[in-house]
């Protein structure tokens, strides 16, 4: 979790997202956040989010991009 | 037995329609133009349902009736009761359909056409096309003359509903569209427009050479379809050509009408030919160089035609009938003043304004 | 059939009352009768084209569905049998399967598409530069049909068919039913681009009689026309008249034809999309927003969040989230950080994804320069705005001028005066003469020219202009206040009954007088038709 709390704070300085549960709802991570996102992530975590997985409901919180990253982490091994 | 109960939204639906349609009612005759006061020609069509009393003689065609022949004088020389029913670039087809109308209320003895409309073939011009069929009553004639006069951008709902035409009329509105809304002024003289002005005929550029002299088989068959409405009715059918210069009217063409009078035994008279036996003088009988006969150049064509009609059909002296009497002093004084009023415009400005 | 026809008017007349009048199950079957007459309409051969879309797609999207099927049941039957590698090779086999019969799919109607709409524009320019090495050959063009909303079906169905592969979208079993998605003739000719998990269930579901929804159908129905025919049409003769002529219009008219091009576009195009979705509404059926008062935006990416919405998401979620996180572009980021640091690493996958989706979304608009210039403008004037956000979000805090009123309303203007500019691609006659009329409108820009007859020597009368004045303020009114207290259909809906008929009365009648319409004007095509 750590770590990708550091990639969205440098991202966003100005976020809580220990909290905030409606980051592509209420449009604070657009699009080219989204795709720096996923190349750090790549980076960090060595998984690969797929198109498909790009949706709001993975990208609302921090919790669920955490948990999007497990989930994908698991199938991988 | 307690009826099914109508949903209130319904009723307030049924009223909102209701005043929607009384609304629209009022701003299409509202849009609708008036020609009142410029391009009067758009009102002849209308005037005839103001008719209260039958004619012997029916003119259909385009401006060579209304503006070359006057139904008073013949009534005052013979007594021959006559209505035009003319309007601008009447084409055969509404000279048809306006025919088929007219004999929705009388029955004629007599039914003059002019031919020159036979030059063409299809229709037009919308804004003439409106001028020809707006003014009709509804019926079948009308939505016949509306079929075949329609442009190809015209549609039918522009005529069923001519706010849908008129609409844009919005921005142009002035008093005399409130004005008339609901009742216009008498213009015409039993469809005859009236101008006393001379303006002697010039020169005209020479006519084109045309590819083919055949009249087209759609204007033609038309003719044919008045005639045998004539026929069917017991009704005289006559051909006349009036004594204008322009537009021109070939001798191919004449040709072609005097054949199809001679092979249904139908009088047709080119009267651009005979001008001189009926006493036309270009330089003085004419208003606008030659198009249209004035005042003068018309009485003496009445006079003219008039004559041939009294020799020719059994017509009713109508100087004699009480009840027809008194409607014509009235339409005879009508007549006179407007003559008079154009006078003096005429000495006072030099030019016609208001008619 | 335009939107602004009679006939139309008739047809969704009489597709409305057949629609509450038959049993509710032929509901959508009526739509899709009513779809295909529609399409037959416009012209016979179109169908071939539509049904070829719809077939295809169909028998694909029932392989992905069966290699599911036969994926989850091999797994099930040997749970314990097979080790976890296996599993793991077994599903890529599966999935690279399935990924076969996509491209299949995706190749063959996005080959109709090109080959229909691009066929001549590489025509032209190969010929262009075989003249360029002074060759005497020149290739003929081919002469093509166009079925009218080809775009915008064909995108649409590939949206569709990705989701299947995607697992995101179950897919349809009943062919009618995907027919009817593909073709349903309210969105056909100039979208919203639909998604099957968006529409299908208000699309096949049964409707009874609702009159609330109904008149909220209605009110959008008539405040489209509204747009489109008092608004659009009329200005459109001033646009047409001005860009035409280059030559004689100049300098600050340069300028005005941009601002009414600005506003003719707005009211054609969100006129014809509240048609569209009012239609749908009058039959209970949701189509998804396609604008979001755009032109409140402060900036040009907010922009594109509002304006054309679907076609935005579409470009979004099918070309530039797949070609930025797929694998190779992930090792060109992951390499260009190595080499020249976190900065560009970070900035190599959107810029490429962007600029990919910009030409595309150019050359989608149609098979031109101006149209790929254009899309490449906006991609420029992103990434600008991009790179300078730093820079703004510094300025903000320093002059703490962003909660200001005035500010907001600077960044609105701003923006429409961009996006207008950039539009100016869409007018005139090609590339060169938009980028030399851009300059004039500076050089050669003359306060004085501005005079009384010049504005009326563009077609409009004086009463047109005042009609047109009082439009802009209704616009403007609505959309605040659309901004700021939501749909003013619920405002009317919420107000005395009497006021609601009022409003519907008025419009009716505002629509007949005031538009532009019929033999005293010329009809105008929808701008959206010919993408």
């Amino acid at each position: 979790m750590e770590p990708l709390m550091e990639i969205l704070k440098n991202l966003h300085p100005d976020v809580d997202f220990e909290t905030c549960t409606t980051l592509v709802d209420d449009r604070i991570i657009d699009s080219f956040d989204i795709v720096t996102i996923i190349s750090e992530i790549n980076d960090e975590y060595d998984v690969v989010i797929p198109a498909e997985e790009i949706v709001p409901e993975n990208f609302n919180s921090a919790q669920a991009l955490y948990r999007l990253i497990q989930r994908l982490e698991d199938e991988d091994e | 037995m307690k009826a099914k109960k109508f949903p209130k939204w319904a009723a307030a639906v049924a009223v909102l329609a209701a005043a929607l349609i009384l609304i629209l009612f009022f701003l299409q005759k509202l849009l609708m133009p008036k020609y009142m006061s410029d391009i009067v020609e758009g009102n002849l069509v209308e005037e005839y349902y103001q008719e209260t009393t039958d004619h012997e003689v029916v003119f259909v065609g385009d401006c060579e009736v209304y503006e070359n022949f006057s139904p008073i004088e013949m009534y005052r020389d013979y007594g021959i009761t006559s209505y035009i029913r003319g309007s601008a670039q009447q084409l055969a087809w509404q000279s048809y359909y306006l025919l088929e109308d007219t004999l929705r209320y009388e029955t004629p003895k007599v039914v003059v056409f002019n031919v020159l409309a036979l030059k063409y073939n299809e229709p037009q011009s919308e804004a003439y096309n409106r001028m020809s069929i707006d003014g009709m009553k509804w019926s079948g004639s009308k939505i016949g003359a509306i079929r075949s006069s329609m442009t190809e951008k015209e549609n039918m709902l522009d005529y069923i509903f001519p706010i849908l035409r008129y609409h844009s009329r919005w921005s142009e509105l002035s008093s005399e569209d409130f004005r008339y809304m609901f009742h216009k002024d008498k213009l015409f003289h039993n469809g005859y427009y009236m101008r006393v002005d001379v303006r002697p005929a010039e020169g005209f550029p020479e006519p084109e050479i045309l590819a083919d002299y055949t009249l087209g088989s759609n204007a033609m068959s038309y003719l044919d379809k008045m005639r045998r409405l004539c026929e069917d009715r017991g009704i005289a059918f006559v051909l006349v050509k009036s004594p204008s210069l322009y537009p021109y009217w070939y001798e191919e063409w004449d040709q072609q009408i005097a054949d199809y009078a001679e092979k249904y035994g139908l009088d047709y008279f080119n009267y651009e030919k005979m001008a001189d036996e009926i006493g036309i003088d270009y330089n003085t009988d004419t208003y606008d160089a030659g198009l249209h006969l004035n005042l003068s150049g018309a009485e003496k064509l009445s006079k003219y035609f008039g004559k041939y009609l009294t020799e020719t059909y059994d017509l009713t002296d109508y100087r004699e009938d009480p009840e027809y009497k008194q409607v014509y002093e009235e339409k005879i004084q009508f007549y006179e003043e407007m003559k008079e009023a154009q006078y003096e415009e005429l000495e006072k400005y030099g030019e016609i304004i208001s008619y | 059939m335009l939107f602004t026809s009679y006939s139309f008017i008739g047809f969704i007349s009489a597709v409305f009352i057949l629609y509450y009048v038959l049993p509710k199950k032929c509901q959508w079957p009526l739509l899709l009768i009513a779809s295909y007459i529609f399409y037959f309409i416009a012209s016979p051969s179109y169908l071939i084209f539509i049904a070829a879309t719809t077939v295809s797609t169909y028998l694909v999207s029932r392989k992905l569905e069966n290699i599911k099927t036969e994926q989850d049941a091999y797994i099930k039957e040997n749970k314990g049998k097979i080790t976890r590698d296996e599993k793991k090779a077994y599903k890529a086999k599966m999935k690279g399967k399935q990924w076969k019969w996509l491209l299949v799919c995706l190749i063959f109607n996005l080959g109709i598409l090109a080959v229909l709409k691009y066929t001549n524009f590489v025509i032209a320019n190969i010929n262009g530069i075989l003249e360029a090495f002074h060759s005497t050959n020149e290739l003929s063009f081919v002469n093509l049909i166009l079925p009218m909303g080809i775009s915008f079906y064909t995108f649409q169905t590939m949206g569709y068919i990705i989701d299947v592969y995607r697992g995101t979208c179950k897919a349809e079993k009943n062919l009618f039913k995907l027919a009817l998605f593909v073709s349903f003739f309210p969105q056909l000719v100039q979208g919203p681009i639909s998604r099957f998990h968006d529409l299908a269930q208000s699309l096949f579901e049964e409707h009874a009689f609702d009159t609330k929804v109904v008149s909220y159908g209605l009110y959008r129905i008539l405040w489209g026309y509204f747009k489109k025919v008092v608004i659009a049409d009329r200005i459109l003769t001033a646009v047409n008249e001005i860009i035409q002529n280059p030559e004689v219009y100049q300098g600050g008219f340069v300028f005005v034809g941009m601002m009414f091009y600005a506003f003719e576009l707005y009211a054609d195009f969100t006129g014809g999309i509240d048609i569209t979705i009012g239609i749908a509404q009058t039959m209970g059926i949701t189509v998804t927003e396609n604008f979001r008062r755009p032109y409140l935006s402060k900036n040009i990416k907010e922009y594109w969040k509002r304006w054309h919405i679907t076609m935005g998401t579409w470009f979004t979620d099918y070309i530039f989230y797949p070609i930025s996180v797929c694998k190779p572009m992930l090792k060109i980021s992951k390499f260009s950080r190595e080499k020249f640091g976190d900065g560009v690493g970070k900035r190599v996958p959107v810029y490429l994804s962007s600029f990919v989706v910009w030409f595309t979304t150019g050359i989608w608009h149609g098979a031109s320069w101006n149209f790929i210039v254009w899309g490449l403008m906006n991609f420029v004037v992103i990434m600008i705005s991009q790179e300078l956000e730093p820079l703004y979000r510094k300025f903000h805090h320093r002059f703490q001028v962003k909660d200001k009123k005035w500010y907001g309303a600077f960044e609105i203007i701003r923006t429409i005066l961009l996006m207008s500019a950039i539009r100016m691609f869409d007018c005139y006659r090609d590339v060169p003469l938009t980028f030399q009329m851009f300059g004039n409108m500076f050089t050669h820009f003359d306060i004085t020219a501005f005079t009384a007859e010049a504005f009326l020597g563009l077609g409009l009368t004086a009463a047109d202009y005042l009609l047109l004045f009082i439009c802009l303020i209704i616009v403007v009114a609505v959309s605040l206040t659309e901004e700021r207290k939501g749909s003013v259909r619920n405002l009317i809906y919420a107000s005395p009954a009497v006021w609601k008929y009022l409003i519907f009365g008025v419009m009716i009648l505002v629509v007949i007088v005031f538009g532009a319409y019929g033999i005293g004007y010329d009809q105008s095509q929808f701008i959206y038709n010919q993408f």
